[in-house]
């Protein structure tokens, strides 16, 4: 979801500008009054500055509601995964879940930073955190489908970073 | 899209340079331009064979590729900032008495430390990528030792050293000229009732890179010298959370100035092609000082993922994002299309780069802002959509300003352009996107940056990226042999 989101706007936004500045070269050839451009581009400035305000403010507040951040209120989880970074392996402990129910993740590194990144079957990024030395790091997270997730390092780690992958089966509920 | 270089002279507004005029400091400056050239060219060339050997077509093995991926890092932020230097000392020096020493001094410690970092690379293995996360330099398993990790950090420190130098010269030659640096961004005239007397857009913009790279270097070299220490004694630590802090700060401020100095180019040439002079109004001054409070404070966005960092940062470091980089730079894009909208304006390789570099770094910050968003952080940080955006305002950003101030140097020599350059021109346009579009793309898909070897289904993509990267080269190859090939008439 999050990915479509970010190529949609991504997409439909740089498309816009690239018009904007296509339209804007081809006029280049032109003359016109230097006056009347600049009190126009002075419009321009301020409608595009309050343009901004009106898209920023409630994306940003919208958004800010979607942290994966777990918060106090939500209480203890009753089925914890401690996830350890280390250079270049990870350690799971339990390795299968089930589905249906929050998961407390607690990740960790044993040595330098890691990124605990979680992948679906098919190879999305479902969410992540950094695995960092002296930190633990919570993710909450409930797997809707069952099946093999894989766990592969988003941070760079040295020579075997790219070998750091690992397995969480989720198990149907029964 | 071109033709000859406009008569500058007649059309010269009080803000452009003019043509002719002998500049102390000229010759040295070239020689940063040729510096940054093929330093350019080079690392662009390792991030060829990185895409390539991710594809598949070739077979570079990890160790290498992560010491290309390092010096690749390295070099390109350390050489857009030497470009990004060279553009600000050259038109800086027509309102303040800069240092010519001093200009000589950074490019003195520059190469010193240029040398280390390869050594360190090379020769001794070292891999930790340009962000040195703390501990990773020190802890590498074996396959680099102390002595490549020393000498990668004290090279660093070099080349912070010599910019450290140049940016207490400006400050000095700023504060000599308009006695602080309030008057310097224009305060007086932003909060006042008329911008007459304001100073020039190049001294707003090179004040705020003073001020901002200066503590920015400082925290850096903090951060270098403890991991230097932690080298050699381990049991000297940092804690992990604080030190990506000091060099996200460092990194994020140094990276952003580069944008912010090479943009002095865009500010004095362009209006010698239009006619129209680039003044410091208020909305340019008041965006400048915005930008110079924000960059300082938004470097939090790349530690969303860091749930331990304190949420009220990362909720700042959110809205930072949407509005740090804005001001400055919708004021210089709308600026830059008022401007260039019937202008007359011939088109050259200057004008043309500098008018690209305005549009690649307005369509950059999208996908940058998408990605400063924390709930779709969470599924693009540290995949490929993260070079994605930055290498559109990077390699068509700041890259082609460097080119297009390196065109205008040339152009003084005489030299006119012809087909090649126009085809070039289109070579790295097209292909500079739609490298940068493959990025995002793979980033889109859940892809994974920093990995030396790839998947099998993500190696269409960089099949694609490997050919993009190419055509982008080509264009580089021609703009670089170009300025080398005028740059002799310039030592003068």
């Amino acid at each position: 979801m999050e990915q479509r989101i970010a190529v949609l706007v991504t997409t439909v936004l740089c498309a816009l500008l690239l018009a904007v500045f296509a339209l804007v070269a081809r006029s280049a050839s032109a003359s016109g009054t230097a006056e009347q451009i600049a009190a126009g581009a002075a419009r321009w400035r301020r409608t595009s500055f309050w343009a901004l305000v009106i898209v920023f403010v409630p994306t940003i507040a919208y958004s800010l509601t979607r942290m994966p951040y777990p918060s106090a209120s939500e209480g203890p989880a009753s089925i914890v995964v401690d996830a350890t970074g280390h250079q270049w392996a990870w350690e799971l402990t339990p390795t299968a879940v089930p589905a249906g129910q929050p998961v407390e993740i607690r990740v960790t590194g044993a040595d330098v930073n890691h990124g605990f990144g979680i992948y679906d079957a098919g190879g999305r990024l479902l969410t992540q955190t950094q695995a960092m030395p002296g930190y633990t790091n919570v993710i909450r997270y409930t797997f809707a489908t069952p099946g093999t997730y894989r766990i592969l390092c988003l941070e760079y780690c040295g020579l075997g970073h790219h070998t750091m992958a690992s397995q969480l089966v989720v198990t149907a509920v029964r | 899209m071109t033709s000859g270089m406009p008569d500058v002279r007649t059309r010269a507004p009080e803000t452009s340079y003019t043509p002719g005029a002998t500049l102390p400091g000229r010759g040295v400056v070239s020689l940063y331009m040729a510096i940054t050239a093929l330093v350019l060219a080079l690392l662009m060339v390792f991030g060829l064979l990185m895409r390539a050997s991710q594809a598949g077509i070739i077979a570079i093995p990890a160790n290498r590729f992560y010491q290309l991926l390092t010096a690749h890092g390295i070099g390109m932020v350390a050489i857009s900032g030497l470009g990004g230097a060279g553009v600000m000392w050259y038109f800086l020096s027509r309102y303040v008495a800069l240092s010519r020493a001093i200009l000589i001094a950074n490019l003195a410690f520059f190469l010193a430390g240029v040398v280390c970092v390869l050594g360190a690379i090379f020769i001794g293995g070292f891999a930790a990528a340009w962000t040195f996360l703390f501990p990773l330099p020190a802890r590498s398993l074996g396959v680099w030792g102390p002595g490549a990790t020393a000498s990668y950090l004290i090279g660093v420190l070099l080349v912070g050293v010599g910019f450290l130098l140049l940016y207490l010269d400006t400050a000095r030659a700023i504060l000599n000229k308009y006695g602080s640096l309030g008057r310097a961004l224009g305060w007086p005239q932003a909060f006042g009732k008329a911008t007459v007397d304001a100073p020039p857009p190049t001294v707003v913009a090179s004040t705020v890179v003073t001020i901002i790279n200066i503590p920015a270097i400082a925290v850096g070299a903090v951060i270098l010298t403890i991991s230097l220490v932690n080298t050699y004694a381990p049991a000297f630590q940092v804690n992990a959370l604080l030190a990506k802090n000091l060099i996200y700060f460092f990194g994020h401020v140094f990276i952003n100035s580069t944008i912010y100095m090479s943009v002095i180019g865009v500010y004095e040439i362009l209006p010698s092609f239009t006619g129209r002079p680039w003044k410091s109004s208020k909305p340019f001054l008041l965006a400048w000082t915005a930008t110079m409070l924000m960059v300082l404070a938004v470097y939090p966005h790349h530690l969303f993922m860091d749930y331990a960092n304190p949420r009220w940062a990362n909720v700042l470091g959110q809205i930072l994002s949407y509005t740090s980089g804005l001001p400055v730079l919708t004021v210089t894009a709308i600026a830059t299309l008022a401007n260039v909208y019937r202008s007359g304006m011939k088109w050259n390789m200057t004008s043309s780069l500098l008018f690209v570099s305005i549009m690649g770094w307005s369509v950059g910050i999208v996908p940058a802002i998408v990605d400063g968003t924390i709930a779709i952080n969470r599924v693009m940080h540290n995949t490929q959509w993260v070079p994605g955006h930055f290498h559109i305002y990077l390699l068509l950003g700041v890259v082609a300003m460097s080119f297009g101030f390196m065109y205008f140097l040339a152009g003084m020599s005489g030299a006119t352009d012809d087909m090649l350059d126009r085809v070039a021109l289109w070579l790295y346009v097209a292909g500079g996107f739609a490298f940068s579009a493959v990025f995002l793309a793979a980033g889109a898909v859940s892809v994974p940056r920093r990995w030396a070897v790839h998947m099998l289904p993500w190696r269409g993509l960089d099949g694609l990226g490997t050919l993009f990267a190419l055509v982008t080269i080509a264009g580089v190859v021609v703009f670089v042999v170009r300025f080398l090939g005028r740059a002799r008439a310039l030592r003068a």
